[in-house]
């Protein structure tokens, strides 16, 4: 039995101009211990059936899928109290800007004990104690300290870390970062993805990376899926998705990475492919 | 923190100067003359009108009246009225308790109303429950106060006959101020019904004087969650798993408070200039229709005395919001 199991997920929203598709039946799997890469460029929906699987898009979003289910449960007959206690606990979500995605009015200590008040029975002082010990696990220095800090007295770098140790204040088994290395800076980017690697093996969680880098993907994943405009182009271990990609995007996205450039310019893949020939050779 | 509020006070020093000659100036702009007023119907001949105009310091030049004015007020002296020839000070401590009673209820009774309600209009944006919020809102806000609270009179007084028409308490109770406040006053006197007649007394004035606060808060509060509601943060609190009530009561709202604790502390100002229009409906007896009255009569120190005081309590206010602004936005205090 899969971890999350997703069949033929489609979003779709309600917009002036009539809905507007933003997902179109994806599927995945993703096991414990498991990392999964999502990767597509802005706008194919990588995020958004994500926080469709979690039930956190707004209700102008109409979700439908075959199968939706979290360690055996069916996520879309649960209520949404249900939903409400696996989500932050079982499943947890840390996002693309880690300052804005920090409340500005609390303190982060207040916001990582908030979680483990919500999902656990500890009592006030357990919870000091054990959100100390999460921010040494994510390597933030002086945790006493700075459990009493606002997250704008914080780097980008810390605040991530911070959202890392609330994802992980329950022991979730199944972690999903949406481009967390996305506004941070190079040589924090690493740190933090290296952090995430650590945690991810010691926890033996899934984890479902979602990013438009591919240097990203070749670090982290095990198995991949490439989306374009909301539809599932490829999916592949890793090491068969860098070395013979199946699918014309696939090929098209490789070739336009920088590292792969040998002329004054990079290929762009609009400019060779067109949608219908994207969607042609994608796997369905 | 101390830097920041000895930084507030130091501003009020220009402020203060600022109102005092407006305050000073304005009510001489006006036409007549306290004395010719004070003779009423009687003719006063001009030799006598010209004696007593001496006699009150009025015919001095401008300059040394205000000079002598000033040098009052870094005293302490808001000069006495020239009508009752108490001072000023002594009547708008005794007034102020129940414009001062009246405020309070009226903006207790905006704020609880009013934030709520924005708040369940943003949850609802586009809804038929928002746009009817939103339109009663407008309705409110546009409504003249002097006519509203009319109708109100008329309805509920006049046709319906629950509540009185003018006054602080029924004429059946009597009881000397403790704290001012009737509703205070009349629990501390003991005596039965008084209260609950303090309380029928304060339901019409309140519901006029608290309209357009309630309209503008219901507004502000409206667009501050809305533009919150779309926040990182908010998506955040929804994946910790927390309910709906916490997201939006807890993480939601004390962020769009921010800007609606500006818009409540700027109200205040608005709820003392409609306690003018308020309290001279329903003759409550506080500094609103005690301005009214003065201007009026032309009495002078009465109406710059007044005004420096309001202005006082006004300054004070913004004082405290200021404050509590730095409480709420950890990104001022730190």
């Amino acid at each position: 039995m899969s971890l999350l199991e997703v069949k033929n997920l489609t979003v779709e929203f309600q917009t002036a101009s009539g809905p507007f598709r933003a997902v179109d039946g994806v599927s995945l799997k993703v096991d414990e211990g498991e990392v999964l890469a999502i990767v597509g460029e802005s706008g194919s929906g990588k995020s958004v059936s994500m926080l469709a699987a979690m039930g956190l898009l707004p209700w102008t979003a109409k979700v439908t899928a075959d199968v939706l289910t979290f360690n055996g449960r069916d996520m879309r007959t649960m209520s949404d109290a249900e939903r409400r206690k696996i989500i932050g606990k079982d499943i947890a979500m840390i996002f693309q800007e880690p300052i804005a995605s920090l409340n500005p009015c609390f303190t982060v200590g207040y916001q990582i004990e908030e979680v483990l008040r919500i999902h656990t029975d500890l009592s006030r002082r357990a919870r000091r104690e054990r959100a100390i010990e999460l921010f040494q696990s994510v390597g933030i220095p002086n945790p006493e300290e700075r459990l009493g800090h606002f997250p704008h007295q914080m780097s980008g770098g810390q605040c991530q870390r911070v959202m890392i140790a609330t994802a992980l204040a329950c022991n979730p088994k199944l972690l999903i970062a949406d481009e967390p290395t996305t506004a941070l800076d190079v040589t924090i980017q690493k740190q933090i993805l290296d952090l995430l690697m650590k945690l991810q093996a010691e926890h033996g969680m899934g984890l479902i990376i979602i990013t438009h880098d591919m240097g990203v993907v070749a670090e982290t994943a095990d198995r991949v899926i490439v989306q374009y405009k909301g539809r599932q182009i490829e999916e592949a271990d890793v090491l068969s998705l860098f070395s013979a990609p199946k699918s014309v995007y696939t090929k098209a996205l490789l070739a336009a990475l920088p590292e792969n450039a040998t002329g004054e310019r990079l290929p762009t893949i609009t400019e060779k492919l067109t949608d219908a020939e994207i969607f042609a050779g994608a796997m369905r | 923190m101390f830097r920041f509020i000895f930084g507030r006070l130091a501003v009020l020093i220009p402020t203060f100067l600022g109102v005092s000659i407006i305050a000073f100036s304005f009510i001489r702009l006006l036409p007549g003359d306290p004395v010719m007023l004070m003779s009423g119907e009687r003719v006063m001949s001009p030799e006598r009108h010209t004696q007593i105009m001496h006699q009150l310091g009025l015919d001095r030049p401008m300059y040394v009246q205000y000079f002598d004015y000033l040098t009052g007020l870094l005293t302490g002296d808001f000069g006495s009225s020239i009508v009752t020839k108490r001072p000023v000070l002594d009547d708008f401590l005794q007034l102020f308790p129940a414009t001062l009673e009246l405020a309070l209820c009226a903006i207790i009774v905006a704020m609880v109303l009013g934030i709520p309600a924005g708040v369940f209009a943003a949850v609802k944006r586009g809804t038929w429950f928002d746009q009817s919020i939103m339109g009663v809102a407008l309705v409110g806000y546009s409504m003249p106060i002097f006519w509203w609270g009319l109708l109100l009179i008329i309805f509920f007084s006049g046709y319906l006959g629950w509540t009185p028409v003018s006054g602080r308490i029924s004429a059946m109770y009597f009881f000397p101020p403790v704290t001012g406040f009737m509703l205070i006053d009349s629990l501390l006197s003991g005596q039965t019904g008084a209260f609950k007649s303090a309380a029928t007394y304060l339901i019409l004035p309140t519901v006029v004087l608290s309209t357009i606060p309630l309209a503008v808060i219901a507004r502000q509060t409206r667009s501050a969650m809305l533009e919150v509601l779309g926040e990182d943060y908010v998506r955040t609190a929804r994946a910790k798993g927390l309910s709906p009530f916490r997201v939006i009561g807890v993480h939601a709202l004390r962020n769009a408070m921010i800007p609606v604790i500006t818009t409540i502390g700027l109200q205040v100002g608005v709820l003392l200039a409609g306690a003018i229009l308020t309290e001279s409906i329903f003759s409550w007896p506080g500094i609103g229709k005690w301005m009214v009255d003065s201007v009026f009569k032309r009495d002078y120190a009465v109406v710059q005395g007044g005004l420096m005081l309001i202005a006082g309590v006004i300054m004070i206010v913004n004082l405290v919001v200021d404050l509590l602004y730095g409480w709420i936005n950890p990104r001022i205090r730190h």
